[in-house]
């Protein structure tokens, strides 16, 4: 990002800056020059020193990872620092921190990983990776006994059955490779990996495990993550109740399951377990099922994921009390309603799977020695992942990112933390823009979202007054949704008429979590409806459901700036 | 999506309530629509209280008699205002979203998803306070346990293979009020998810049927063993045709199936296909058949295509300049004592959509130009695909034009759909060998058309004027790019 050091004087009427340069002088800054530089929005964009289009925003460097790898490692994972072991430690060695640590070596830092369990954490070991080998049998299996579907298509296939052991070891073997690959690729760049629990004993000091090992950091990062959340009342027995970490072994298909929560996790397990013959109650706390998600997905995702399905609910009750099956008894689960607290029901079922969220797992990371309170749980950061002490100061070069700052607790959005992280240590300041993190919920079809939903849009619109205007396309009239004989599904743009910004983008049907990259790259970049939908798609492809949705938005006509062909 | 005021107070009758509640609906339908309505015995049982008010099946077109239950967007216990979406209902045509025009609370579910229930019965109640919820649920499942009683309980209570569903009188409230009741009898009477949804299905009282699963749980198997169904077949063939007449009809047993055949039930399009058809037996028709030189228009269908023409809007047109002069040939009969003279020539188009048939409606296409009637028409069929067609966009043609031209027919004979005077067939166009007047052989492009018509007010002198006008205007076609 050589362009960030020629720049002239700067008007300081820049609405919310994304980036701002601290002096990028080679020793760290004694004092940060907040030169404000680029902002994500239009208006900030007229005054472009390098007369870049407005479409080319000043973004995370991205030179050849290649090139820079080798590099960096032929030097000996950058150069030593004067007193500190290495630039950059980070705690916890899951998706955050592994963006967080190639991301580092690109930069040339130093760097070490500590895990006190198993590389890949959560999402690699225990989360999205296997339970998505367990949906893919999900969607064949599905896809293989839905006959009316394969007769519309012209096939015939006989009784499709399944191997339980042969699901799980699919599962099992897909966690495994990716676990290596990604011990292997900080192995060959160079990153440590230190084997033990991380605990801070002080400003950049850090123990490793419960020998006499301390190394120190010039930075540290937290990316500590979680674990299942069980409420209390409810025991685990890891056999017929469970949590996810038990679920994704899949040592056995019950007939009847409970689930308890309906969010992503609830809902991709009532899939798989659909799909491979049981029979699934959910037990949501709230008045309706997928809360979280934008009320219209939500509608349509319960008329084609939960009503056809061997499913049934109950809604505004707590499990107050499950007890596993023991001495040819059921497992039980007491219900009590969510607002009154009155037993409601008792249901008898083979088992339960809780998945009512999760906590962070901040347990033995020291935080007492450096005057850190959690909050419920979760260690407090600003906007810049600087973690905050009891008395609401920063604490000096201590970041926490990921599932244990609860910020937004995907994998991906840990990554993208660890990698605003990295820039900020490396002299360039830079805040994450949240809003432009897609989700998806891998079901079938698949659920995607990017912004915000509906009622948020509304609500921030009556503050900040402005208009909100929605658009939808169906999936039914999509050539390659027909196609494939799938065309139940809907998009939906939440945008502002007047100035064509992207507020947030649903997506329910076939692909969805593949389709939403374009919407939440849209958001990221700060383009807006009227540009992108000149962009051309292939036909015929699912994106053309995007296509049409930019299309069929209604923009207000906006004098913009001429963008001229710029020599970058 | 369009709202429909869809709930009225009882004891309204049945179609005064949907003759005011439907404003859009036009007036000359609803006199037969209302004879679809059959007697409700259920109605009788329960005797709604003021301010519970009972949500009809609304008529979302004239053709509909009965609706699905796509899904209840609401579920009972909901606070409803005015406005919202409550219901989506699939009609014959489409599926549209159902809005309440009262606030209240959604008391009870009477009809659940899936199932159908005929225009204008009760499919769920609607209380007005908290009080009365309890009160509307106490009268949805003693209207309920009543109709299961009236069907002999003691058969109900012990065997394990009751009567057939179809035979139950009201089939669309025999199964218990959904979730309020049938969740939870200690360690008797669990069922499954699934034995739940098909015990509602096959409208099987779970409280009888016994459970072998595990834990004496009602299982899916028990279910089916008390619908008395031996192999599992859809379950949605179950389905009773609830328009029937009140007392059932013991159908005669079906010749066994062959080995291996599929039984696939209409969908609710195709249950109004058949019984359109079925209807049109009532009305005497007859054919007349015309020759058409079509060289001329197939000229100018060449010319005008860039501009976005299609054949289907030039035929429409053609054929609505013709009604123009012909109006008798755009009439109809609706009572059989009178000629309903339309004040619109709006032409039916019959087109394949999705494995179904529908007929989008070019209104006053004698009016709209040729560019401007192309446009409708690529709207009206990319809105029936993706099923949005509007009521008034698919039910107010006074006249069917039909092509299967196309696929090389030459001539074919079509189906007079009720409420209209005539429909055209299109037959393909073909070099034809024709000698004129002086003895001289030539080959010019012919096509056939065939219209039917209902004789009771379109004569076979009319049918034939009325050809002969439509044949020069297509065979002079200048007039229709005008």
């Amino acid at each position: 990002m050589q362009a960030s050091l020629s720049l002239p004087a700067l008007s300081p009427a820049v609405p919310r800056p994304s980036y701002v340069v601290q002096s990028a002088l080679p020793l760290p800054p004694s004092k940060p020059i907040n030169l404000r530089f680029c902002g994500l929005r239009r208006e900030a964009l007229g005054f472009s020193p390098l007369g870049r289009s407005d479409s080319h925003r000043v973004r995370l460097s991205a030179p050849s990872r290649s090139a820079t790898i080798s590099a960096s490692s032929s030097s000996g994972n950058g150069s030593p620092p004067k007193s500190f072991d290495y630039d950059l430690l980070i705690i916890g060695a899951g998706v955050g921190g592994h963006g967080a640590a190639l991301h580092a070596v690109e930069k040339g830092l130093k760097t070490a990983i500590v895990e006190g369990d198993v590389v890949g954490g959560t999402c690699v070991n225990r989360g999205c990776v296997p339970s998505k080998a367990l949906l893919a049998v999900s969607g064949r299996i599905r896809e293989l006994q839905n006959e009316h579907h394969l007769k519309a298509l012209g096939l015939q296939v006989s009784a499709a059955g399944y191997d339980r052991q042969g699901v799980a070891d699919h599962a099992n073997n897909l966690a495994t490779k990716i676990r290596n690959s990604l011990t292997n690729s900080m192995n060959s760049l160079g990153v440590d990996i230190l084997t033990g629990v991380g605990t801070i004993l002080g400003p950049q000091k850090v123990q490793i495990g419960s020998s006499d090992k301390v190394v120190t950091a010039k930075d540290i990062i937290i990316a500590t993550g979680s674990v299942p959340f069980v409420p209390k009342g409810i025991e685990v027995d890891g056999k017929t109740v469970i949590t996810s970490d038990h679920a994704l072994k899949l040592e056995f298909v019950p007939e009847w399951i409970a689930i308890v929560g309906s969010g992503y996790i609830g809902l991709e397990f009532s899939d798989v377990y659909t799909a491979l013959g049981s029979e699934v109650t959910f037990i949501e706390a709230l008045d309706q099922l997928m809360p979280g998600f934008d009320p219209e997905i939500g509608k349509l995702a319960q008329r084609v994921l939960i009503n056809p399905r061997k499913i049934d609910y109950q809604t505004g009750v707590f499990a107050s009390k499950i007890t596993p099956a023991k001495d040819g008894k059921p497992v039980t689960i007491e219900l009590i309603d969510a607002k009154t607290k009155e037993p409601k029901d008792t249901l008898e079922v083979d088992a339960a799977l809780i998945a009512t969220g999760r906590a962070p797992f901040t347990q033995g990371l020291g935080l007492e020695n450096i005057d850190v309170a959690t909050q419920r749980g979760f260690i407090p950061v600003d906007e810049r992942m600087r973690v905050i002490d009891a008395n609401g100061k920063l604490v000096p070069h201590l970041f926490c990112i990921g599932d244990a700052n609860g910020k937004m607790m995907l994998a991906h959005a840990a990554s993208a933390q660890g990698i605003s992280v990295v820039e900020q240590v490396t002299g360039r300041d830079h805040v994450l823009n949240h809003l432009s993190i897609p989700a998806a919920c891998f079901t079938h079809p698949e659920i995607s979202m990017v912004g915000l939903t509906e009622p948020q849009a509304r609500e921030k619109a009556e503050k900040e007054g402005f208009e909100v205007s929605i658009a939808k396309t169906s999936f039914k009239a999509n050539t390659k949704a027909l196609a494939e004989n799938e065309g139940e599904g809907l998009a939906k743009l939440i945008y502002r008429p007047d100035n064509g910004e992207i507020l947030g983008v649903h997506i329910f049907g076939l692909h969805a979590a593949d389709l939403i990259h374009e919407a939440s790259n849209a958001i990221a970049l700060g383009t807006r409806i009227q540009d992108i939908k000149f962009a051309v798609h292939a036909h015929p492809t699912l994106s053309e459901v995007l296509d049409e949705l930019f299309k069929s938005a209604k923009v207000a006509h906006v004098p913009s700036p001429v963008s001229e062909p710029v020599a970058v | 999506m369009a709202s429909s005021p869809f709930l009225s107070k009882t004891p309204i009758s049945f179609s005064s309530s949907i003759s005011t509640s439907l404003p859009w609906r036009p007036s000359p339908f609803s006199s037969s629509s209302s004879t679809a309505f059959r007697s409700n015995p259920r109605r009788r049982t329960l005797t709604v209280q003021s301010k519970i008010r009972e949500i009809f099946m609304p008529a979302l077109s004239s053709t509909m008699t009965e609706g699905k239950i796509v899904s209840w967007v609401k579920s009972e216990g909901d606070v409803l205002s005015k406005g919202e979406s409550v219901v989506v209902v699939e009609s014959d045509k489409a599926d549209m979203d159902v809005e309440t025009f009262y606030d209240g609370i959604l008391a009870a579910i009477v009809v659940g998803e899936g199932e159908t229930a005929p225009v204008g019965a009760a499919i769920g109640l609607l209380a007005e306070t908290e009080e009365e919820v309890a009160e509307a649920r106490e009268k949805a499942k003693s209207s309920s346990s009543a109709s299961a009683a009236s069907s002999s309980p003691a058969e109900a209570a012990v065997t394990p293979t009751p009567p057939p569903a179809t035979a139950t009188p009201a089939p669309a409230i025999a199964q218990p009020a959904p979730s309020a009741t049938a969740t939870y009898t200690p360690k008797k009477g669990v069922a499954t998810p699934f034995a739940k949804k098909l015990a509602k299905q096959h409208k099987v009282d779970i409280a009888s049927v016994v459970g072998t699963g595990p834990f004496g749980r009602i299982t899916p198997a028990d279910v089916e063993a008390a619908a008395g169904i031996v192999m599992p077949t859809k379950p949605v063939a179950a389905e009773p045709t609830s328009v029937a007449a009140a007392p059932p009809k013991p159908s005669a047993a079906p010749p066994p199936l062959l080995p291996g055949s599929t039984v696939v039930p209409f969908t609710t399009m195709q249950a109004a296909v058949s019984k359109n058809m079925v209807e049109s037996l009532s009305v005497p028709t007859f054919r007349v058949g015309y020759p058409i030189n079509s060289d001329a228009i197939d000229a100018l269908y060449e010319k005008v295509k860039p501009k976005g023409v299609t054949m289907t809007a030039l035929l429409a047109k053609a054929v609505a300049m013709a009604l123009a002069q012909h109006p008798v040939v755009n009439a109809s009969c609706k009572d059989g004592k009178s000629f309903l003279y339309n004040s619109s020539i709006n032409i039916a188009v019959a087109v394949a959509i999705n494995g179904g048939l529908m007929t989008p409606v070019l209104q006053d296409a004698d009016k709209l130009d040729l560019y401007l009637l192309s446009q409708k028409w690529k709207e009206l069929v990319e809105k029936a695909r993706s099923k949005q067609l509007q009521p008034h966009e698919y039910s107010t043609g006074t006249f069917t034009l039909s092509n299967l031209g196309m696929f090389g027919v030459d001539k074919f004979d079509a189906i007079l759909p009720p409420g209209q005077g005539a429909i055209m067939a299109v037959g393909a166009s073909q070099p034809t060998v024709v000698a004129d007047a002086d003895g001289f052989f030539s080959v010019k492009s012919k096509m056939l058309v065939n219209v039917t018509a209902d004789h009771r007010i379109v004569y076979g002198a009319d049918l034939a004027a009325f050809l002969k006008t439509f044949a020069k205007i297509v065979e002079n076609p200048e007039s229709l790019t005008l």
